[in-house]
């Protein structure tokens, strides 16, 4: 095993031929952050001036609008973490070989992992960096807690990016990636983003209850209004356990997979 | 010759389940010297090449590479190889010169010296022109080029190629041998694989010829020419299959040993005129009979078994 000390610089230097390859595909960068900002604008201040308003943490009644914030910020989050750890992880360890070339050097199959991972927290945590100072300009922050959901993003993509990088190892072909849009897409709409729960039956409110995302939701609209309460510590360890699991089964699947 | 062994393999042995790739051999690579793996497709060179650049675990025996155990330390054996793998992986989403910037980052080594030997590499391998290009568009044998500077960036002292000149023009196989001398002069090891024996004669100081995961002969080309071949080389080529057929019969017993291929046989002997003359008195009508010196190639033939099965 490698200490600690040595793993670091590998690390870093996964992270930083992403950097480089990003500096021709900047636009592409920039354009994850606009879909859930737009996301905000049509349907939490559009639609949300219909609605009215709805329950929000802690049984306030609160706008349509702040109850929708939150939700998009744990999403613009997420995706920033699996744009980089579902299919181009896939394209790089199947058909680019661009981890086969790193591993011909001195760092490790962790270094790419955990290289890989951090490059997907970076990415995530700036959109939702960038998220989180709209709210504010838009004043739909409530509480000085909201501060914390900048690391509570950076958890959040990193259980995401270890989990999609672990399962993005299991893919056989570029088909196979429709399984993660068909996790994907219902857990942005359902998992508790753009309406409570208590409008589903009960055994699928349990159900949303148990998504990951839901987790960051959850977390995210809490620390925007101050109501914190232990059930946000319970989110928080899902989030740990789910990032812990998706990186060693990840870092051990790029092992077997690259060095047969 | 002075100094240990760069690579010590014994009973080195590769399985992928079942199948046996690599099957115990006995390999030592010298400090400063040019080795060569030969052997037909299937014979267990890349495995071995894997093996020993320390990106695939072996499955049995002993390795040491630099004097280090691949299995503990990797990483630190790693910093010291240069590679160049049978199929280029370059970075496709990045320019010819970020690649070698990007390579010489990962073995940790401040930019301003990779510049300069990034510079210095594509002028070599004229690729200067190329250096702010994408690598996707480069043609088969400029990748194959770039890919073998890259593995130049961190200065290696135990260079490997996995058959570096397969899909290069004459001229750029030239400049890669030139390349390699260089770096021989310069007291680099060096270890390869070829098809071409031409490239196997011209570099290696010692080779050896696998077979189906095993080591069948070992020594210099030249060596193995006088233990493996005759001095000279009958080749007879006949109108059609026929003429062919008719004609092992009364070649039989001439020279050292025959060999049928398909489209011409092949006498082995120390003296190719004299068995000329012999053919003549025989009446033997070839439709061309050309004697010519013993190689390589010749070795390998008998020794792969490939001229007999085709
Ligand atoms: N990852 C793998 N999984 C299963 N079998 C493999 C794997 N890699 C190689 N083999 C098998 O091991 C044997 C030796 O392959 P290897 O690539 O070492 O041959 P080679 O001598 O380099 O051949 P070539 O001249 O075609 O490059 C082949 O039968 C091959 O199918
Ligand atoms: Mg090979």
């Amino acid at each position: 095993m490698m200490s600690i000390r040595q793993r670091v610089p590998g690390t870093r230097r996964v992270l930083e031929r992403n950097m480089l390859a990003y500096r021709r595909l900047w636009l592409i960068f920039v354009s994850g952050f606009f879909e859930p900002f737009l996301y905000l604008l049509s349907i939490g201040i559009g639609v949300g001036a219909l609605v009215g308003k709805i329950p929000g943490p802690g049984g306030k009644l609160i706008d349509y609008r702040d109850f929708v914030a939150p939700g998009l910020m744990a999403t613009a989050a997420m995706n920033g973490a699996i744009f980089d750890t579902t299919f181009m992880f896939f394209i790089k360890l199947k058909y680019w070989k661009t981890y086969d070339s790193m591993l011909s050097t001195p760092l490790t199959n962790t270094d790419v992992a955990s290289g890989e991972i951090m490059w997907s927290v970076l990415r995530g945590g700036i959109y939702a960096m960038f998220f989180l100072l709209v709210m504010l300009l838009l004043g739909l922050l409530h509480s000085p807690l909201a501060v914390l959901a900048l690391p509570t993003a950076l958890l959040e993509c990193w259980a995401f990016a270890a989990v999609g990088s672990a399962a993005s190892s299991y893919m056989r072909s570029y088909w196979d990636f429709d399984f993660i849009n068909v996790v994907l897409l219902p857990s942005f709409l359902f998992s508790g983003t753009f309406f409570p729960l208590d409008r589903y039956p009960g055994w699928l409110e349990v159900v949303v209850r148990c998504t990951p995302l839901y987790q960051a939701v959850a977390l995210m609209r809490s620390l925007v209004f101050g109501h914190l309460d232990v059930s946000a510590a319970g989110h928080v360890v899902y989030l740990v356990v789910m990032g812990i699991v998706g990186l060693s089964i990840a870092s051990r699947r790029l092992g077997h997979l690259l060095t047969p | 010759m002075p100094g240990e062994p760069l690579v010590v393999g014994r009973a080195l042995t590769k399985r992928f389940g079942d199948f046996v790739a690599v099957d115990g051999i006995d390999v030592e690579v010298r400090p400063g010297e040019t080795f060569g793996f030969l052997g037909p497709n299937g014979a267990g060179k890349t495995s071995t090449m894997r093996m020993i650049g320390c990106v695939s675990p072996r499955s049995g025996g002993d390795l040491r590479v630099l004097g280090m155990d691949p299995a503990t330390d990797g990483p630190r054996i790693r910093a010291r190889l240069g590679s160049v793998p049978q199929e280029d992986n370059l970075d496709l989403e990045l320019s010819v010169w970020d690649n070698l910037m990007i390579y010489g980052r990962y073995f940790g080594l401040p930019r301003p010296v990779i510049r300069e030997r990034a510079t210095e590499l594509l002028d070599f391998f004229q690729l200067a022109e190329r250096r702010d290009d994408q690598v996707d568009p480069l043609s088969g044998g400029m990748k194959r080029r770039l890919t073998v500077a890259r593995g130049l960036v961190n200065a290696p002292d135990l260079f490997l190629l996995d058959e570096p000149t397969t899909g290069l023009d004459p001229q750029a196989r030239h400049l890669l041998w030139e390349r390699l001398y260089q770096l021989k002069r310069r007291g680099v090891t060096i270890v390869l694989t070829t098809h071409y024996m031409d490239e196997a004669e011209q570099l290696c100081d010692r080779l050896v010829i696998m077979n189906a995961g095993r080591i069948v002969a070992e020594g210099s080309p030249r060596d193995l020419i006088r233990q493996h071949s005759t001095r000279e080389v009958v080749e007879l080529r006949f109108l059609d299959a026929d003429e062919h057929d008719r004609a092992l019969d009364r070649v039989a017993g001439v020279g050292e040993r025959i060999e049928s291929l398909t489209d011409r046989v092949v006498i082995y002997t120390h003296d190719g005129d004299t068995t000329v003359k012999e053919l003549a008195q025989r009446g033997l009508a070839a439709e061309s009979a050309y004697v010519r010196r013993s190689t390589l190639e010749d070795v390998f033939l008998r020794l792969t078994g490939r001229a007999l099965e085709e």
